[in-house]
């Protein structure tokens, strides 16, 4: 009744409003989303299950080859709905299957590429339960109005509850449990049943074919081969090949060189009409030309009012970035560039430190963004990376008035003319089984949270909302949710505004030396147990010398916090190994080695890896990666 | 397990030498170096080239190891020429050399007396365990040509020779000490061995002492250096015994240099001391002087002119090398002009005469100021023109090094 490859479907440019259906699915990251979407695929005959595989393949080939990337940010599928299906009208829809970023730092793409749709599939495990991120998204979607599709997945596990999480979405969304919707991606139980529901519960788009056109940005992706790709949704008018369009943020004009729509390889087409989902190039090498938000235009008749709702990207966190080896730093420059041509929020400078040699000051969305950002640096340029702890964004007002924006510790104004500090300050949300309500008050206590208030999902799952400063969530406070609550707490956050604060910026001083990378803007109740934590952690790290070495922190001239290498008293060893001469010569190369990856802060000798050691606030970076 | 052989160059099957390390033959002093590689048992501490008979395997064994010694002793005379080199020391290392009856000992001396000639006053030297030698096996020794004896006591405590594995009573070292004395060895040395995990700084000081009853000659102390893929290294690893400490092993090298100098016992070589000038260990010396040396034996590594290169490890693959006529050499390494004066600071510098500032380049010499300041180089020395370490220096001879190379 359904199987439809799809001679009878409607052509691109060419489609009524009223048989397109434009979707999100929103998802935790290993809830299936990607499974399902497959299944979807192959249910509408885009890709047969057969050929999916080889397709892949033959992906990573050309990726190989050419270094492209191929992505399905929003797939066109045709799905025709025969007789008998409660609700629907026979014929055959036009299905935009729109992909979300899946993460806490690009709340703003999420709502850009929700915004693109008419309706939301809300996918959970059927095992686990909604995730606070993923309730986050669910907030994004209800308040873009979206219709929302509640489903169940993994229903076929021994170990999901469908009762227990149907009643939990129920009461999150306000629907009847029974409207929650069971599936296996795996194994396609339900997903033609739910294709079907999509169909029936999506509003259709609505728009003015007449007006001069409009189209959302919903995502832009740099390629080799082909330079930017921008995705669409068409809402008002026509976007047809031959026109020129202008970015209404910039004004910038470009040249169309091409239309289309994916399915699921790109495929051109004439135009693109009212409701509709594809991809245009231009030539242009820059994604920062083609900002996700902006408004896409006519040059000649366009609209004058863009949509609404753009947002200029703004770094939050920042961190330096050094090579290890030094002479690797054109590398990271070149890596650098290179990346900003596919990420529009990273933000970087070139800065120097005294302890880690030549590198760039970064500005990233958030902690995840950073580490992506970082290991595709390492991974594409193979570079070897250090960074140092990210920092938020301070905004100093000094006593005379003047203001001041910190991004750097070691811009911090030292003196005492400073009148105010504020720092940035964002609403989280936190999910848990609710045993841990008390650890994870005691936790948002410690840095500094408020509590907002506090709902029970379920009968042992509890949604608390806290104001807190961004500083602290980039500090540890991930890992500790995480160490403190087992693994089950799961945490979004987004930006709220400012908070004044009683802030100072506490010195590593090595020797009397103060090493910059070190150097830390923190509450000035937590000054005292940084500076003993960190100076703890170096005495451990940097090797004995030959003179006893003082690490000390300090505020200003003040010491809060003193520990001391002593002095090293044997380095030799102590015989020789019967001749070997060669051995020993060969022990000494080493150790010269060693010492020409030293740091030298004044006369001490500093390993790179006790930078990275210290640097590192504990070793579970990778975790962050997976939130 | 015995540690891993160097990567160098291939050596030529036939042995032979390049034209110049063979032309500055003669220049400075020539020893044989002999390695028994056998032990009665494997200690947990020694990655030596040492093979217990169980981990010998066939196709070698200690029977045949006198004739194979032999072999390469002749292969070494074709190798260096018709040229007069007298060999002024010959040491036989292990291993545990005495394993070996001692009629196999003096049999490769008296080879090297008939193909090399020993040097009138020749130092040839023996290590021996307390346990492996009696009055009958020293006086046939000494008998053969072997001059002086080292024996491996490393301690004196009970606790300690246990977690080294050491089989020997403490309470025999007086006597093999007398009984080489009555057998009219010239010198008797004692090798003791700090550090030992559960050694408390008095059973060091007892160790000390009972080596100074017996009045050695000379006497070198090691420092336990704990050897990857050692028994005691895994022992290490299990959190069964505890690690050694740089401070610990400091504290007792300073009371030992205290207690033999005081015993009239002077260093002239980091690890060693010695009752007078000439009771040093001049096969030692060598090493440490860069002067040339022929090591016999499976493993053994030899110098000559520049040139550096070592046999093959195994007892079997030396004796089929040899049986066939082929050197056993398995690598070696030709040094170049600054890699020899590279060797020549790194050796020299562990010396009591330390190491003439002419011997460092410019930045090497420019980092002496520091090091005096340091405390580590003697500013006394300096003065005449020599790089000499103080007490604390030789304690950080490595650090020292370090500063002083490119």
């Amino acid at each position: 009744m359904s199987k439809s490859s799809a001679p009878s479907a409607p052509k691109p440019g060419q489609t009524d409003p009223s048989v397109i259906r434009n979707f999100s699915i929103i998802a935790h990251i290993d809830h299936g989303k990607s499974t399902l979407a497959d299944r979807m695929l192959q249910l509408t005959g885009v890709v047969d299950e057969r050929s999916a595989r080889a397709q892949y393949l033959d992906r990573m080939d050309i990726e190989r080859e050419r270094g492209i990337t191929i992505k399905s940010q929003a797939v066109r599928m045709p799905w025709t709905v025969g007789e008998g299906v409660e609700g629907v009208e026979p014929g055959t829809y036009v299905l935009n299957m729109i992909d979300t970023p899946g993460h806490v730092d690009f709340t703003y793409e999420v709502s850009r590429s929700l915004e693109a749709c008419e309706a939301a599939v809300l996918l959970v495990d059927a095992a686990q339960g909604i995730e606070a991120q993923t309730l986050a998204n669910l907030y994004l979607a209800l308040s873009a109005d979206l219709q929302v599709i509640p489903v169940l997945n993994k229903i076929d596990l021994p170990s999901a509850q469908p009762e227990k999480y149907a009643a939990e979405l129920a009461g999150i969304i306000g629907c009847d449990p029974a409207d929650v919707l069971q599936v296996s991606a795996k194994t396609g139980m339900g997903v033609e049943a739910l294709l079907h529901e999509i169909v029936r519960q999506t509003p259709p788009p609505v728009g003015d074919a007449d007006a001069p056109p409009r189209a959302l940005i919903f995502d832009s992706v740099y390629d080799t081969y082909r330079g930017v790709v921008t995705y669409v949704r068409v809402i008002d008018g026509k976007l047809s090949h031959r026109d020129k369009i202008k970015m209404m943020s910039t004004g910038a004009v470009h040249e169309m060189l091409e239309v289309g729509v994916i399915s699921p390889e790109p495929v051109k087409a004439g135009d693109l009409g009212v409701g509709e989902v594809g991809y245009l190039i231009t030539g242009v090498k820059d994604v920062r030309q083609s900002r996700v938000g902006d408004t896409v235009t006519s040059q000649v008749h366009g609209a004058t009012e863009p949509l609404g709702g753009y947002k200029h990207p703004n770094p939050m966190v920042f961190a330096g970035l050094f090579p290890i080896d030094g002479d690797d730093y054109p590398t990271l420059r070149d890596a650098l560039d290179k990346l900003q041509l596919n990420d529009a929020a990273l933000a970087y400078e070139p800065e120097t430190s005294g302890a880690l040699g030549f590198g760039f000051r970064c500005g990233f969305l958030g902690l995840l963004h950073m580490e992506i950002v970082r290991e595709r640096l390492e991974r594409e340029s193979n570079l070897e990376l250090i960074s140092t702890a990210p920092n938020v964004v301070y905004e100093v007002v000094m006593e005379d008035g003047s203001r001041l924006t910190v991004t750097n510790p070691s811009e911090y104004p030292s003196g005492g003319k400073i009148a105010e500090v504020r720092e940035p300050v964002v609403r989280a949300t936190i999910l848990s089984p609710s045993d841990y309500i008390g650890v994870i008050m005691e936790l948002c206590q410690s840095k500094r949270g408020q509590l907002q208030g506090m709902d029970y999902l379920s009968e042992d799952r509890v949604e608390m909302r806290y104001t807190l400063p961004l500083a602290e969530i980039v500090f540890d406070f991930f890992d500790q949710l995480k160490s403190r609550t087992k693994g089950y707490a799961s945490l979004d956050y987004e930006p709220t505004g400012d908070q004044a604060a009683d802030l100072v910026k506490v010195d590593i001083l090595l020797q009397g030396e103060p090493v910059d990378a070190f150097s830390a803007i923190v509450h000035r109740d937590h000054a005292y147990s940084y500076g003993v934590a960190l100076a703890g952690k170096l005495r451990e790290l940097i090797p004995r010398q030959q003179f006893e070495v003082p690490i000390q922190a300090a505020i200003g001239a003040r010491v809060i916090a003193r520990e001391t290498i002593r002095a090293i008293r044997k380095d030799v060893l102590a015989k020789c190994y019967g001749g070997d001469i060669t051995r020993k010569r060969k022990l000494l190369e080493k150790q010269k080695e060693g010492k020409k990856r030293m740091k030298m802060v004044g006369r001490v000798e500093v390993p790179q890896e006790a930078f990275i050691a210290a640097l590192s606030t504990s070793d579970s970076g990778k975790d962050k990666a997976k939130k | 397990m015995p540690s891993a052989l160097p990567d160098g160059d291939p050596a030529p099957p036939d042995g032979a030498l390049p034209g110049p390390a063979l032309a500055s033959l003669g220049e400075r002093p020539f020893g044989l170096y002999v390695h028994v590689p056998f032990c009665r048992v494997r200690c947990g501490y020694c990655d030596f080239n040492t093979y217990t008979a169980s981990e010998l395997g066939g196709g070698a064994s200690r029977a045949s190891y006198a004739d194979d010694a032999v072999e390469e002793i002749r292969l070494a005379r074709k190798v260096l020429g018709e040229r007069g080199v007298p060999v002024s020391t010959v040491f036989f290392g292990g291993g545990t050399p005495t394993i070996l009856p001692p009629q196999d000992l003096t049999r490769i001396v008296a080879v090297v007396d008939e193909e090399f000639g020993l040097a009138d006053g020749a130092e040839v030297t023996t290590e021996s365990n307390p346990d492996s030698v009696g009055p009958a096996e020293l006086a046939v020794l000494r008998e053969g040509g072997i001059n002086r004896i080292s024996f491996g006591m490393q301690s004196a405590v009970p606790h300690v020779l246990e977690v080294l594995d050491r089989t020997h009573d403490p309470r025999r070292v007086p006597d093999v000490v007398a009984w080489a004395r009555e057998a009219g060895f010239d010198e008797v040395s004692l090798d003791l061995i700090y550090g030992t995990p559960g050694e408390s700084l008095e059973d060091w000081r007892a160790s000390l002492d009972s080596a100074l009853a017996s009045a050695p000659d000379h006497l070198s102390a090691y420092a336990l250096i704990v050897e990857e893929g050692t028994a005691l290294a895994r022992r290490m690893r299990r959190g069964e015994v505890p690690v050694p400490d740089d401070d610990d092993l400091a504290d007792k090298y300073l009371l030992a240099d205290e207690v033999l100098e005081q015993a009239g016992l002077g260093w002239y070589e980091v690890s060693n001391w010695a009752r007078s000038d000439t009771t040093r260990c001049a096969h030692n010396e060598l090493y440490w002087t860069g002067a040339d040396w022929w090591g016999v034996g499976p493993g053994a590594h030899s110098h000559v002119g520049g040139v550096r290169w070592w046999n093959v490890k195994h007892p079997a693959a030396y004796a089929s090398r040899l049986a066939e006529g082929v050197s056993p050499a398995h690598g070696r390494e030709v040094l170049d002009a600054e890699t020899r004066r590279v060797e020549d600071v790194l050796l020299r510098v562990r010396l009591r005469e330390g190491v003439p500032v002419g011997v460092l380049d410019e930045a090497g010499r420019a980092a002496l100021p520091a090091q005096v300041a340091d405390g580590v180089v003697s500013a006394e020395a300096l003065a005449r023109e020599r790089v000499v370490l103080t007490l604390r220096g030789r304690l950080l001879a490595d650090a020292v090094v370090r500063a002083l190379l490119p």
